[in-house]
């Protein structure tokens, strides 16, 4: 009869061990957390843009701030190393792909000799990540914080280079004591003393004719804008408060703090991803060389931490772009 | 092995390629091609790029687009996107490209607004004081 309801159906489509989509279940969920991550990762990218929107006319220049290379030091290098770690990333992504590659063919050796390239660069990558942090922390020529929050830089007239604050500025003979722990009432220390006092800096700038001050402000040719020497001088009598070394979540001698901020949070979780894909990748090797994907005549495992691992060089390829290149 | 099967042509069908393992050099070749002319624009920053075109300078919209090219190929090849079906592709990639769209242009249009208010010298908000 044509409308009785048959129990051993001659379509097998609900019959389990089916794969929708052609894809196997674990690669599917794979897929499924790529695609919420990578909205989790555009959210933040967004919310960047959404601050240089804001401070359109103000940002820092990438260029300015990442200029330094390992063991080049003192050049001015912008662009050079993130190139580097791209790259980096890029050919571990391609040792990962050949792994896959070499899985589908069964070849355990290769599969296990790509497997441990890919470690390599993951590790080469969080490693210079690392070093790109400590140098941007640590900070490069110093800056005033005015009242507004706003950061002044210092220039040298002649050549519109640069100048650090510790180049110029005036030091004291009776510098001022550190309040610590046992002296103060609520038994509160302060944390370390900045490196130079603001009178420090003014005495300095007054006594140095050829230092001017460069505001954050973009001019039309979207270089910062230097001011005259002697609305340099009022500026910074004005409005000085502090010297800024380097970046914190608080302040940021390049600029706004939210620049630091973001920098601190997106490369941050980008980092966390590719050490967490490190780990993965740490324990499907060894699981490779035990011969576990072997015995189970497939080396799929292989292809979804590879899943993994391509969609953080994907993540990556967008940072770049808006961090260092946008 | 069936299963395994991987197309092997990129630029539709321009360039053909014998082995996966050839494809994927050549991807890598293409990668690099591109990270290369993004790094050298980045670096000179040609003043013909000066441009704007709906608010944004068109060298960024060249870095955009360049780094949408690469998205392609690290997808399409890289994680083998190329050789799933179609309807996977299409829920993976139309599902992440309309929301991103979409948040983009509320977020981007809205720092917008808040810079045309904070630069506005009628209004009582001051940046710098």
């Amino acid at each position: 009869m044509s409308n009785t309801v048959s129990t051993t159906s001659n379509n097998k489509l609900w019959d389990g061990g089916n794969k929708p989509l052609n894809a196997s279940y674990g690669k599917m969920m794979m897929w499924f957390f790529i695609v919420s991550d990578a909205l989790t990762f555009s959210g933040f990218i967004v919310s960047y843009g959404f601050a240089r929107f804001k401070y359109a006319n103000s940002w820092p220049i990438a260029d300015e701030v990442f200029t330094h290379v390992p063991f080049m030091h003192g050049q001015e290098l912008p662009m050079i190393y993130v190139a580097f770690m791209t790259f980096v990333l890029i050919m571990s992504s391609v040792t990962m792909v050949l792994a896959v590659d070499a899985g589908h063919k069964m070849n355990k050796a290769k599969v296990t000799f790509y497997m441990f390239l890919t470690i390599i660069g993951g590790i080469i990558f969080v490693g210079s990540q690392a070093w790109e942090w400590a140098t941007f922390i640590k900070g490069d020529y110093g800056a005033v914080k005015t009242k507004g929050g706003n950061i002044l830089q210092f220039v040298d007239s002649e050549t519109s280079k640069r100048v650090a604050v510790s180049d110029f500025a005036y030091i004291y003979s009776s510098s001022r004591d550190q309040h610590e722990k046992y002296n103060g009432i609520w038994y509160k220390e302060e944390g370390p003393l900045p490196s130079f006092s603001i009178e420090e800096v003014i005495a300095g700038m007054e006594a140095s004719p050829n230092i001017l001050i460069r505001t954050q402000d973009l001019n039309e040719n979207g270089h910062k804008t230097i001011l005259s020497r002697k609305e340099s001088l009022n500026i910074l009598k004005s409005t000085g408060v502090s010297v800024v070394n380097g970046a914190n979540l608080t302040e940021n001698e390049y600029g706004a703090p939210l620049f630091a901020n973001f920098f601190f949070f997106i490369t941050g979780f980008h980092g966390f991803h590719v050490f967490s894909g490190i780990v993965l990748n740490i324990i499907i090797f060894f699981n490779v060389i035990i011969g576990t994907y072997e015995k189970r005549k497939s080396y799929e495992m292989v292809e979804k931490v590879g899943l993994y691992w391509h969609f953080v060089d994907l993540v990556w390829v967008f940072v770049f772009t808006f961090f260092y290149l946008v | 092995m069936s299963e395994h099967t991987h197309k092997l042509e990129i630029f539709r069908g321009l360039i053909k390629f014998k082995s996966n393992t050839q494809k994927i050099i050549g991807v890598l070749i293409l990668l690099s091609i591109v990270t290369l002319v993004e790094v050298v624009l980045g670096i000179y920053k040609p003043a013909v790029f000066n441009e704007y075109f709906l608010n944004l300078k068109l060298l960024n919209w060249v870095f955009i687009i360049l780094t949408i090219v690469k998205a392609y190929y690290i997808t399409w090849d890289f994680m083998h996107m190329r050789d799933e079906t179609s309807i996977l592709r299409r829920v993976v990639v139309w599902t992440a490209v309309f929301l991103i769209l979409y948040l983009t242009f509320i977020l981007i249009q809205e720092g917008g607004y808040i810079f045309d208010e904070f630069y506005d010298e009628s209004n009582f908000i001051k940046t710098d004081f």
